[in-house]
């Protein structure tokens, strides 16, 4: 990985979840891409002002499930009917209504771990450091009671002067750089 | 609503006349503030190093009876033949009912939206893992060397050994180990943005430092944020047939033998139904002394402890109706072991099982949840949540008990009398479960501050028309 160096972003406090999603939206708007907004809650209209609606997690909760009610249906029919074939009562050895009740834990289990690992994995986590959180104002404010927007300086739009006067239009308690 | 409610009370919405959720006057920094306060103060209370104490000592009766029992073996039980099974499976059963609650709050009633559930979530999940803890370690002991619990589950090994999968016994262990891995995952996933929370607020860079950790380094980015809802929606999605069927699977255990009294086609929606009963009881006994002692009644107010009582009415009613069903049967059926097996419950040498439960079940709960002043009666609703433990636990020893000791043959018949190892043990369960809950109050959020925030009334988002002034529409 090449190293980082200088500018992240710029990076803007508001107060109300509002200011926050007017300033997203005229962001985007005004045509930067490369942004993001941190909040203390889930807010679903900054997402839609980020235009992100990509979510894999539900696929990846899928295929886990699939996986999980596969392996183990498959696994009881092998382990019963040719690995350790027993006489239970006369049952016939290929017994599937019994076997339903492990496949259905299976399918919860497998869904469920790749739910929330899957979840874990698309956000990059665990990412122990960022560069956000060295902004003076950030570690106060993102998992409390403000709300931020960064602008990030990959953004082709970006040029240090011209995004800060854009994002300071939108009455932010201030507009901090971010580095690396 | 015909009963006379003060009418200035802050704590009343006047549009509905329901209590609130949440009091007036709180916002994002003063939940956050009091939440997490808890945690990352320096003065623990004295109460809470008592309770621990106390907690601790009681656990201890735990190490003492196992230890007792890998020396002795389970003949210290009471366990003999025809009653094989006793306070084992009596205990483990009424153990993993009490977690249901947990899962039904966070997960059924966030598929239904009721986000009054939001600041009661936390801590009922967590009582669902410390009772499948508790609830876990019994069936474990029960199989008389449980240092070769892992031959449960399917592993290919030297001895070309397998599980047999037509069994219910081998069904509980998918549906229990299931239950609780998922229940620590969607614990754990609920609490990260709280652990980065507390992660920015501790000011000892031990606590920092731990809580960062366990923050997964969250930053509350909002496509994490989006991704993080659907997860935890998939999760309560999967939780809710989830808890079902663990306690149906359980239930199968009896269901599938063929004995008087086991052998019947209602006992799976009627123990999840007694799951969910007593495990409201048990969120009521852990949230009222919670809300009391760390002054939590403006977040966990009486709309929650009302609403849990009507959830108790309603999951108390279908048990009821599960019971009378089982009598009706019995003479319905016209088999002469049925009507044995009901007689000898009632009236015969164990009947004061069976008066005790409808007594402690029944009788009492269902005739009082009925009227409201009751159901928002704090110290009413917390000895009710005893009584109704009792008569869930008594449900299980009622089951247990009265079916075995006097099953087809009359020659076969015995009796069931627990030992002393038999009650230190169970009693050492209370006290493991206290001690681990008092950890968790000490060192983890117990209210989920991100939830709690989304109940506030500054989520509003007023939206703006294109000159930045006038409000177009609002949504929350």
């Amino acid at each position: 990985m090449p190293r980082r160096e200088g500018i992240y972003g710029l990076l803007a406090e508001f107060n109300t979840p509002s200011e926050l999603v007017y300033a997203t939206e005229q962001a985007r708007a005004a045509g930067y891409r490369r942004m993001e907004c941190y909040t203390p809650y889930p807010v679903e209209e900054a997402a839609e002002a980020l235009h992100f609606h990509k979510n894999r997690v539900p696929l990846i909760c899928l295929l886990g499930g699939l996986m999980g009610v596969t392996t183990s249906f498959l696994m009881e029919t092998w382990v019963s009917v040719w690995a350790y074939p027993l006489n239970i009562a006369g049952r016939p050895l290929f017994s599937w209504p019994a076997f339903i009740i492990p496949a259905y834990e299976w399918t919860i289990l497998f869904a469920g771990l790749s739910a929330g690992f899957g979840m874990i994995a698309l956000n990059g986590l665990p990412q122990l450091y960022h560069p956000l959180f060295n902004a003076p104002n950030f570690r106060n404010g993102a998992t409390t009671d403000k709300f931020f927007l960064c602008l990030e300086a990959t953004d082709p739009q970006f040029s240090s002067s011209g995004t800060r006067a854009f994002l300071e239009k939108f009455h932010a308690v201030s507009v901090v750089e971010v580095d690396h | 609503m015909a009963t006379k409610v003060p009418i200035n009370d802050p704590m009343i919405d006047p549009r509905t006349g329901e209590y609130a959720v949440i009091a007036p006057g709180h916002n994002f920094k003063s939940v956050t503030q009091k939440i997490a306060g808890l945690v990352l103060t320096s003065n623990t209370p004295l109460g809470w190093f008592f309770g621990l104490m106390v907690a601790g000592a009681v656990a201890t009766l735990v190490v003492i009876s196992v230890t007792w029992l890998f020396l002795k073996g389970v003949g210290i039980w009471g366990i003999t033949m025809p009653g094989a099974w006793g306070f084992a499976i009596i205990n483990f059963v009424w153990w993993i009912g009490i977690g249901h609650a947990g899962t039904l709050i966070s997960a059924i009633l966030l598929l239904f939206k009721q986000t009054w559930r939001n600041s009661i979530n936390r801590f009922a999940e967590a009582m669902t893992i410390f009772a499948v803890v508790c609830a876990g370690m019994f069936p474990l002991l029960h199989v008389g060397r449980p240092w070769l619990g892992y031959w449960l589950f399917p592993y290919p090994n030297t001895m070309n050994l397998w599980p047999q999968f037509r069994s219910p016994l081998a069904w509980d262990v998918f549906a229990v180990s299931t239950y609780a891995t998922i229940s620590v995952v969607f614990w754990y996933i609920g609490m990260v943005p709280d652990f980065g929370t507390l992660r920015d607020r501790a000011t000892l860079p031990l606590a920092r430092y731990f809580y960062g950790m366990l923050s997964l380094g969250w930053r509350g980015s909002t496509r994490h944020w989006i991704r993080y809802e659907t997860a935890s929606l998939l999760l309560a999605g999967l939780s809710t047939p989830l808890v079902l069927s663990v306690h149906t699977v359980i239930s199968f255990d009896f269901a599938v033998a063929a004995l008087a009294g086991w052998h019947t086609t209602i006992f799976p929606p009627y123990f999840v139904a007694g799951a969910v009963y007593s495990g409201f009881a048990m969120v009521l006994t852990l949230a009222i002394p919670i809300r009391k002692f760390y002054h939590m009644e403006d977040l966990v107010t009486l709309r929650h402890l009302d609403n849990m009582a009507k959830v108790m009415l309603a999951t108390g009613s279908i048990v009821a109706y599960g019971y009378g069903m089982e009598v009706f049967m019995s003479w319905y059926s016209a088999s002469h072991w049925e009507f044995f097996m009901m007689w000898n419950r009632m009236f015969g040498p164990m009947w004061w099982g069976y008066w005790m439960l409808i007594l402690t079940n029944i009788a009492i709960p269902l005739t009082t949840l009925w009227s409201r002043k009751l159901r928002v009666n704090v110290g009413y609703l917390f000895v009710l949540s005893f009584i109704v433990n009792i008569g869930m636990w008594f449900e299980r020893f009622v089951i247990v008990v009265t079916s075995l000791y006097r099953e087809y043959l009359p020659s076969s018949w015995g009796t069931y009398r627990a030992t002393k190892w038999d009650y230190l043990l169970f009693i050492g369960t209370w006290g493991l479960f206290t001690m681990l809950f008092l950890l968790f109050v000490r060192f983890l959020p117990i209210i989920p501050m991100s939830e709690v925030r989304m109940m506030l009334p500054q989520t509003k988002i007023t939206r703006r028309g294109p000159d930045a002034e006038t409000v177009i529409e609002e949504t929350t």
